[in-house]
């Protein structure tokens, strides 16, 4: 076990760099210029722009910044935003709070609503509810994300009057229920599908057959023999789509106007701040490389017949 | 009348009574009947074999018995089960569900795929006197490893918190037997419980399970297709065939002297050492498909002996005689000609 995570860290290493260095790559072969963005429309000094390029170094062969910047990277310097002069660091660390709320929040339906479905449909199985629950999920993940978005803000939002439309205090986990629930549509509809299935397959086992000839009540062979064996499937599948939750949160965070990551590095991209963007990409890869691990330990406290080796 | 008020064994009645079962399928192709009115009864103590193919309807008699018959698309459309005198299909599920696992215990043929992948066998075990009998976690515990002592699994203290996959085949199954065990029942089905054994593990899982019937004074219904397991434990044998059971025998009579040619024929089929170098004897044909049961009698096509009469009436489970008459204690036959086939 130990030397298994041992082993999974290790491997992080190679799939961080190769990450960081894609990201930066791409961010070099995109059009436009940050420095030139700080003239906005103005005709730029040609003279003070090239002294602040080679000062900022992307005069440096592509290779040699990208070593500049793995090397800051390792002593925790995510580099400097070229237009606000601001920590990278900082810039993520403000915009960060929101995104966590709203992807805890998200997250927390999808499992919720998500497996409960599933549950419900796949207990009855080939019955009406199960028909309403798979069209409505095959509809949720049909429908792209930022037209559901706008659904739910035109109608929920404006036209009904329900809840407020954009979010303007992320503190405010009212206010985040809408943007979370956007968020969470995909996943839930995925979750549920597979659960689904899981419980049809897993109903019929033998195992179940068992527990019925033991006597015990139909409540109980469901939470306690099904729904273990019936989850197994379904956690790989939410550590996955918890690094797909933050993805997803840059049209969510959009939509509703939320400052957290996912609008910064929408912006990011705008003005071409190369920094930045790689920064939270590497951030949310960082993540991603650790929950997945998380996943991977949770994975066999649930099925004892994997073992780490 | 409770089920506990009845504990004690009333003369007369017989412990456990199947009368007149019939079970269907519904299927794409109509209802396919699995068991047609099916009778046969165990008394505590008596080992009864239920002998038949794959399709004979033996273990669709044992769910039913048990009550965990897929219902659709199995439907039981006729018949009793009756357990010391009170029928169980008439029962409320919440009445059933007591006598389940408590009463009439049973224990399955493939015990990898019968246990729970993901929980300990302790739990597994303990969770009958949990749910059963109250017992608080521990206890249900202490009990688990008794239970796993009593079925001689080595080092039961140190293996209880171990999983199924943990353990091999003949430990499996004895882990299913302690199981089955477990409330002290006083019948317990075994549907094939030896069939995805080796043969060395298949002896030793046998006698365990003869022995310890001996010492609960418990019904064993034992279903197999296998006629070497049946011989050494079983009182008396039930033949099934489409659904029907088409001889009833103590265990040596049928041995010396079958009244049913597909009795004959199944018998004829175990390979001997005496006829070795011959070629092995098959009874000719398929089981019918349940859906399109031959009329007449069901095994008509297949047999030796049939005439005009097998292929238009059914026959009746007649009582056996000897060729002057007296009659044999236990014997029935359902065949038009028992008479040449028991008596040559």
């Amino acid at each position: 076990m130990g030397r298994y995570v041992v082993r999974r860290l290790l491997q992080m290493i190679p799939v961080f760099i190769g990450a960081t260095f894609i990201v930066f790559m791409m961010m070099y072969a995109l059009p436009g210029d940050p420095v030139r963005a700080l003239w906005g429309e103005r005709a730029p000094d040609e003279a003070q722009m090239a002294a602040l390029k080679a000062d900022l170094g992307l005069d440096d062969p592509i290779l040699l910044q990208y070593w500049h910047y793995l090397t800051g990277l390792l002593q925790g310097d995510f580099g400097t935003q070229i237009s606000s002069r601001r920590e990278v660091i900082d810039v993520i660390g403000d915009a960060l709070p929101a995104t966590i709320r709203l992807t805890v929040l998200a997250f927390t339906i999808t499992v919720v609503v998500g497996i409960g479905l599933g549950l419900i449909a796949g207990l009855r199985a080939g019955g009406k509810t199960d028909g309403l629950i798979l069209f409505v999920t095959l509809l949720l993940i049909s429908v792209p994300v930022f037209v559901i978005g706008y659904l739910y803000q035109t109608y929920l939002g404006v036209k009904w009057d329900l809840i407020k439309p954009t979010v303007q205090d992320s503190e405010d986990w009212g206010q985040l229920l809408l943007p979370a629930l956007v968020l969470a549509s995909l996943s839930l509809a995925y979750v549920a599908r597979l659960t689904r299935t899981s419980i049809v397959e897993n109903r019929r086992a033998d195992y179940m057959r068992t527990a019925k000839a033991k006597g015990l009540s139909a409540r109980r062979a469901v939470t306690v023999h099904l729904l273990r064996n019936s989850l197994i499937p379904v956690v790989t599948f939410l550590g996955v789509d918890l690094g797909n939750l933050a993805t997803g949160a840059i049209v969510t965070e959009g939509i509703f106007n939320i400052h957290g990551i996912g609008n910064t590095v929408f912006h990011a991209l705008n003005s071409r701040e190369g920094s930045t963007v790689v920064g939270i990409v590497t951030f949310i890869i960082l993540v991603y490389l650790v929950v997945t691990l998380i996943v991977d330990l949770l994975y066999a406290v649930l099925d004892p017949r994997i073992r780490y080796a | 009348m409770s089920i506990e008020m009845t504990k004690a064994e009333v003369p007369g009645v017989p412990l456990l009574e199947v009368r007149d079962l019939h079970v269907e399928f519904h299927t794409r192709d109509g209802a396919a009947k699995a068991v047609n009115g099916v009778s046969y009864t165990v008394d505590a103590g008596e080992t009864l074999a239920v002998l038949g193919e794959s399709g004979s309807g033996k273990s669709v008699t044992a769910q039913t018995i048990m009550g965990i018959l897929d219902t659709p698309p199995g439907k039981v459309t006729g018949g009793q089960v009756l357990f010391r005198g009170e029928d169980l299909l008439t029962m409320s599920e919440q009445e059933r569900r007591r006598v389940r696992g408590d009463k009439i215990a049973m224990i399955f043929q493939d015990a990898l795929s019968a246990l729970n992948p993901v929980l300990s066998v302790g739990y597994q075990l303990g969770e009958l006197f949990r749910v059963h009998r109250g017992m608080s976690r521990r206890e249900a515990r202490a009990k688990a490893v008794e239970l796993m002592d009593r079925v001689r699994i080595p080092a039961a203290k140190e293996r209880v918190n171990d999983y199924p996959h943990q353990f091999s085949g003949g430990m499996r199954q004895r882990i299913m037997i302690a199981m089955a065990l477990a409330l002290e029942p006083d019948v317990i089905i075994a549907d094939e419980p030896t069939t995805a054994l080796d043969v060395t593990v298949q002896a030793q899982v046998m006698d365990l399970l003869a022995e310890l019937q001996r010492d609960f004074h418990m019904g064993l219904i034992l279903i197999t297709h296998d006629l070497g397991v049946v011989a050494d434990v079983a009182d008396k044998i039930a033949v099934m065939y489409a659904g029907r059971i088409v001889e009833n025998a103590p265990v040596h009579e049928l041995y010396k002297r079958p009244a049913h040619p597909y009795t004959r024929g199944l018998l004829d089929s175990i390979p001997r050492l005496d006829h070795k170098g011959k070629e092995l004897y098959a009874i000719k044909g398929l089981p019918p498909s349940l859906t399109a049961i031959p009329s007449g009698c069901a095994f008509n096509p297949r047999c030796t002996q049939a005439r005009d009469v097998c292929r238009s009436e059914i026959p009746p489970l007649l009582d056996v005689t000897e060729p002057d008459g007296t009659p044999i204690g236990g014997r029935t036959s359902a065949c038009h000609f028992w008479k040449e086939t028991i008596h040559g």
